[in-house]
């Protein structure tokens, strides 16, 4: 790719791969049938160019050409439309194995957080060959966490997450934007991605002394005395959280919902929207109480006490860092 | 079979005599008839942009009522029944005095005609003033959406504690406001239209040869009408029970 | 100078019979008119200098990006001067442009009425589009605004300093005006159509005008409540989007797309009519396939309102809905593509003309192809998610706002310009500065797939380095585009008063507006039309001497 003209984006993702062969393919048919158009319209402009002593011949049209020219365009958007949503299907779906890393927006920035407690701003470290699940939310107003050289993009809300999964496959550096426009800065609103050998980023992760993030979820658990009523028995006057993540819920009025992300931040915001069945709505508001970021260690907390039982070393916890206060602190922490 | 393309060749023509001691015909329709179905079909049309202006509002109510179930019907709990039933009675009776004045208008009876049209107007502005009521009270319980509001656990027909997040019930009375507020400003359009088609009539402006305007006033108090007998229901009454 | 167009039959002593130019030479004679004619002048006027002050906000977003550093405005002005460009060019332009200046003129004539069903209603449409016009001005001077024109929730609703809602009751004012455009064009081809003219007779510029005028009247409202509920939001805190209160921002989105999506038809469509006329004389054939390109306009008009949510593939929407809403927008391809090979079959064994307007619907056809099939990319979900919200979907809408809309309304422009003011243009000039807006736009427009397609968001006053030399390209085709522009406002304005007489119908053309005076009297016809014969009955009109050979200049 030439520094000064770029044609095509860095393929650094599993998914570049698959959203440019599409991409070409729909180059493809659009530039035959883009020839096909301006070829037509020349020639026949040509040929049939006004001529002394030669009149234009009536023609009505054809069913036929008229079907025909419906129905096959047609099968050939359904092409587009198959593969396109096989992509968007994979796009959307975060492999269950995926390292999670929780992403704050706010005007103009990105704050991440990975798991292990270490923080970045504007800039996100990754290893190759690993699935990495983003958990986004945004301070203030909508922004979209974009990664050219990966083919991704997700806006970032507020009030709710959007998550974002990848699994890079090159090392070195790529552009983060905020595709959303967010305001005044909008287009500095922007960083770097490190995609890293994976021994280069356990040796990054190892940099400093950090708390991994569902400890502090679990401190703040404790401070905010959500321990007294959450306990793990089933004495508490809160439902015992071990082991409800991502599990169905039934509630008082008899719904049922999923226990995911949003959910878990929904009932410490909002207790009383979705009463889980057998409880009273007792639970006071965390809302302009707890900040997004511990928010996103208290989702992180409850996460980890489903994923903690039955066998170490599930989902997104596998690595610990082996903290070693040799190495000088990577990134700063807000 | 059409041949030249000059003025005035075409096969035929189909100028029309102006109605004789029609002053309203306006000069570019060929007669009375076509004038009153495109005046009549542009009414129609005109329903139908008000239909799909409150369809986004009730759109959203539907949604968020979905969304926020408990602090909805917390909400639709402060409203009153009573007010709210009496007001839509005077409305539908509003309606009949509206199909009144209409029949009186195609048969020209003027005074008869003007009667009903007072008394739509009278209907209109007593609903007016009880919803002005119902606001006052609103805003002496600080139930109106802002930094004042303020919004405590409620209680349900039974007795039962319906528990609710007050940003939630701010949420419900926003709805409230913008959709019972945009139905009055219509109710208030609609009070000013009638007053003058009553001073029209009363200077016998209309005759059993011409009334459209006031058909067509009807038609649009009708629609202002259907949509409080949504409103009604959405906001007073399906809430109530959780 | 060509000599063109004026048959010999029709001398042009002609100064002295009435038209609706001549009848009443008075400032209230013009700005109390209800003659639909005279009204869709006042929007040629008014929507001409809106089109001139969206160009100037263009050129300075061009300008900006000559640079990757951000060095001729200041981040806050560049938001303003694109959020300004999109507000004025939808608004103020796109929305109008077709109907509120060709329909209205064309509509009562090619259906042999009178005027319009509503001729007061028409001149409100008008006065309603100036005071919105001027409201926006007014709001520009005291700082405008900074949202996009897309004004999203939180960020317009909460978090602007501007004045948002100076801004969002000129939009409300301006989408009265059309609301009142399109109920007037329906009622008036459902009641004022002349005798014989039935429906498989109407002009496809009809169809095309019916069509824009259902999406008026059901997609407007919606955004007028939509605004006035951001309006509310942001003067008495009534929180219906704000997510502090629970509300849901993608609430907003849905409703805004809900009218802002069927939009891009109520822009597009009319200029499709525009093409169907001007392929039809300049071939001097019956449109091929007829019916399929008159119901092709409905069935784009009611597909359009399925799709809107394939702006929102991204935004947070379920995976199903993004799923179900990218199928639909494949709909609204199929008739699309049906017009387009429906134009391009009208040229075989046609007696094609060259002249100008025939140069804007070949260019229509190109660009038109280029900015759907562009469509059918961003509606394919998995590229949608690397495109959306960079400069591809900005190339996209522009290759069919501008390559699209634009190029229907130049070519149209000229097409009835003997008819509006009774003159012929420069022919020479026109097919010089339609060259310019093809090269131009092609230039301006097509660095931006690829801008796109490597990464560059759209909305970015400052961007890094490697992409510069493709905005420096697409700044320089911006200022051959603009001197494809400049050059109608003047060679137009000359011909007002040097260019040659034109006959009733120079072209030799079919269709009611052709069979009156140029320009026409003020009720239109001496006597109501009684139409007997189809639609683009070519071949019983003998083409004129004058334009069977190119004109040499």
């Amino acid at each position: 790719m030439s520094k000064y003209l770029p044609l095509w984006p860095d393929q650094a993702s599993t998914l570049a791969g698959q959203v440019d062969a599409l991409y070409i393919y729909l180059l493809l048919v659009s530039g035959v049938m883009t020839a096909i158009i301006f070829l037509a319209v020349a020639f026949l402009a040509v040929k049939y160019r006004r001529q002394p002593g030669r009149e234009a011949h009536p023609i009505e049209g054809s069913m036929i050409l008229e079907v025909g020219w419906s129905v096959l365009p047609f099968f050939v958007m359904l092409t587009f439309f198959v593969w396109g949503a096989v992509i968007y299907f994979e796009e959307r779906t975060p492999p269950a194995d995926s390292t999670e890393i929780y992403v704050v927006a706010k005007q103009w920035m990105w704050k991440i957080e990975h798991m292990e407690g270490q923080r970045e701003i504007n800039e996100l470290h990754v290893p190759t060959g690993e699935n990495v699940k983003l958990i986004m939310t945004s301070q203030d107003v909508i922004h979209s966490f974009f990664i050219p050289a990966f083919r991704i993009k997700q806006d970032v809300l507020p009030g709710r997450y959007t998550t974002l999964w990848f699994k890079a496959t090159r090392p070195g550096h790529y552009h983060l934007f905020c595709a959303e426009y967010c305001g005044t800065n909008h287009s500095t609103m922007g960083g770097d991605i490190v995609v890293m050998e994976p021994q280069e980023y356990a040796q990054w992760m190892a940099g400093g002394p950090a708390l991994p993030l569902q400890e502090t979820g679990k401190q703040l658990f404790t401070q905010l005395g959500c321990v007294t009523c959450h306990r793990s028995d089933t004495q508490g006057r809160g439902p015992n959280l071990a082991g409800i993540y991502n599990k169905p819920v039934l509630l008082e009025d008899g719904r049922t919902v999923t226990a995911d992300d949003n959910y878990v931040r929904e009932s410490i915001l909002n207790p009383t929207a979705k009463i889980v069945s057998g409880f009273k709505p007792v639970m006071p508001t965390f809302q302009g109480i707890v900040s997004d970021e511990q928010l996103n260690a208290l989702v992180a907390y409850v996460k980890s006490l489903s994923s903690a039982q039955p066998a170490t070393g599930t989902a997104g916890l596998q690595n610990q860092p082996a903290a070693s206060p040799a190495e000088p602190q990577k990134t700063q922490v807000q | 079979m059409h041949t030249s393309p000059t003025p005035g060749a075409a096969a035929g023509t189909a100028t029309m005599e102006h109605e004789a001691h029609n002053p309203a015909l306006l000069h570019h329709f060929a007669d009375a008839q076509q004038q009153k179905n495109a005046a009549s079909l542009g009414m129609w049309l005109f329903l139908v942009t008000e239909i799909m202006f409150f369809g986004g509002m009730f759109c959203a109510y539907l949604i968020y009522r979905l969304n926020h179930f408990n602090a909805f019907a917390a909400g639709s709990q402060q409203l009153s029944i009573k007010l709210g039933a009496f007001n839509t009675a005077v409305l539908i009776v509003s309606s009949l005095t509206v199909v009144l004045g209409v029949k009186a208008a195609e048969v020209g009876k003027r005074k008869l005609l003007v009667f009903y049209l007072v008394v739509t107007v009278l209907l209109g502005m007593t609903f007016l003033v009880v919803k002005g009521f119902e606001y006052n009270e609103k805003f002496e319980k600080h139930h109106v959406p802002g930094p004042s509001f303020n919004f405590t656990d409620t209680f349900d027909d039974n007795g039962q504690k319906i528990p609710v997040n007050s940003k939630e019930a701010e949420l419900f009375f926003s709805l409230y406001f913008a959709m019972t507020g945009m139905h009055a400003l219509h109710m208030i359009i609609g009070c000013g239209l009638f007053s003058v088609l009553a001073i029209l009539a009363w200077k016998g402006h209309y005759s059993p040869g011409y009334y459209t305007p006031i058909e067509n006033a009807g038609l649009y108090w009708h629609l202002v009408d259907i949509i409080w007998i949504y409103l009604f229901p959405l906001l007073y009454l399906i809430s109530r029970h959780s | 100078m060509a000599t063109t167009a004026i048959p010999s039959n029709q001398a042009p002593a002609a100064p002295k019979t009435l038209n609706y130019l001549n009848n009443g030479h008075t400032l209230k004679s013009w700005l109390l008119t209800t003659d639909h004619k005279r009204i869709a002048l006042l929007y040629l006027i008014s929507v001409s200098i809106f089109f001139f002050l969206g160009g100037i906000f263009a050129m300075l977003i061009r300008l900006e990006l000559l640079t990757p550093e951000g060095d001729l405005l200041s981040a806050d002005n560049y938001n303003k001067a694109f959020t300004e460009h999109g507000m004025i060019m939808v608004f103020f332009f796109l929305i109008p442009v077709v109907p509120a200046i060709l329909g209205n003129f064309l509509v009562p004539l090619m259906i042999g009425a009178k005027d319009l069903a509503f001729p007061r209603i028409n001149l409100l449409s008008w006065y309603l589009y100036v005071t919105a016009g001027l409201l926006f001005l007014h709001c520009l001077l005291r700082g405008g605004v900074d949202t996009g024109w897309t004004f999203y929730s939180p960020y317009a609703t909460e978090y602007t300093n501007t004045n948002i809602v100076e801004a969002g009751l000129a939009v409300f004012i301006a989408g009265f005006s059309s609301i009142f455009t399109g109920l007037n064009f329906i009622v008036t081809v459902h009641r004022m159509r002349a005798p014989g003219l039935t429906w498989d007779r109407l002009p496809l510029f009809i169809w095309a005008n019916y069509a824009t005028s259902l999406i008026m009247i059901l997609g407007t409202p919606v955004i007028a409540i939509t605004i006035v509920l951001v309006a509310v939001e942001r003067l008495f805190h009534l929180g219906i989007f704000d997510p502090r209160l629970g509300g849901d921002p993608l609430l907003f989105q849905h409703l805004f797309w809900f009218y802002s999506h069927p939009a891009v038809y109520i822009m597009i469509l009319p200029s499709m009519g525009v093409i169907s006329e001007l392929i039809a004389c300049f071939a001097r054939k019956r449109i091929f396939g007829y019916n399929f390109v008159a119901l092709s306009s409905i069935a784009i008009a009611v597909f359009g309102f399925l799709v809107w949510a394939h702006h929102m593939f991204v935004a947070g929407i379920s995976l199903y809905a993004a799923m179900m809403f990218s199928f639909l927008s494949f709909s609204v391809g199929v008739p699309s593509a049906v017009k387009v090979f429906n134009w391009t079959a009208t040229l075989y064994k046609g007696s094609i003309s060259y002249a100008t307007p025939m140069l804007y619907a070949f260019g229509f056809i190109g660009l038109f192809t280029i900015g759907g099939l562009t469509g059918l990319m961003l509606a394919t979900i998995g590229i949608d998610v690397h495109m959306t919200d960079t400069y591809f979907v900005v190339a996209h809408f522009h290759y069919v706002m501008v390559g699209g809309v634009l190029m229907g309304y130049l070519g149209g422009l000229h097409f009835w310009w003997p008819k509006i003011t009774g003159r012929m243009y420069p022919e020479a000039w026109a097919r010089l500065s339609a060259m310019f807006v093809f090269v131009g736009f092609n230039l301006t427009f097509f660095p931006q797939f690829i801008l796109g397609q490597v990464g560059m968001p759209r909305r970015y006053w400052q961007y890094p380095p490697e992409f510069q030399v493709l905005n420096v390209l697409s700044t320089a085709g911006a200022s051959v585009l603009a001197v494809g522009y400049l050059l109608p406002m003047i060679y137009l304005l000359w011909s007002l008063k040097y260019g040659p007489i034109a006959s009733a119908n120079p072209w030799g053309a079919a269709g009611l507006e052709w069979q009156t005076t140029s320009p026409p009297p003020t009720f239109n016809f001496d006597e109501t039309p009684v139409v007997t014969w189809e639609a683009y009955n070519y071949d019983e009109i003998p083409a004129p001497k004058e334009l069977e050979a190119p004109v040499a200049h």
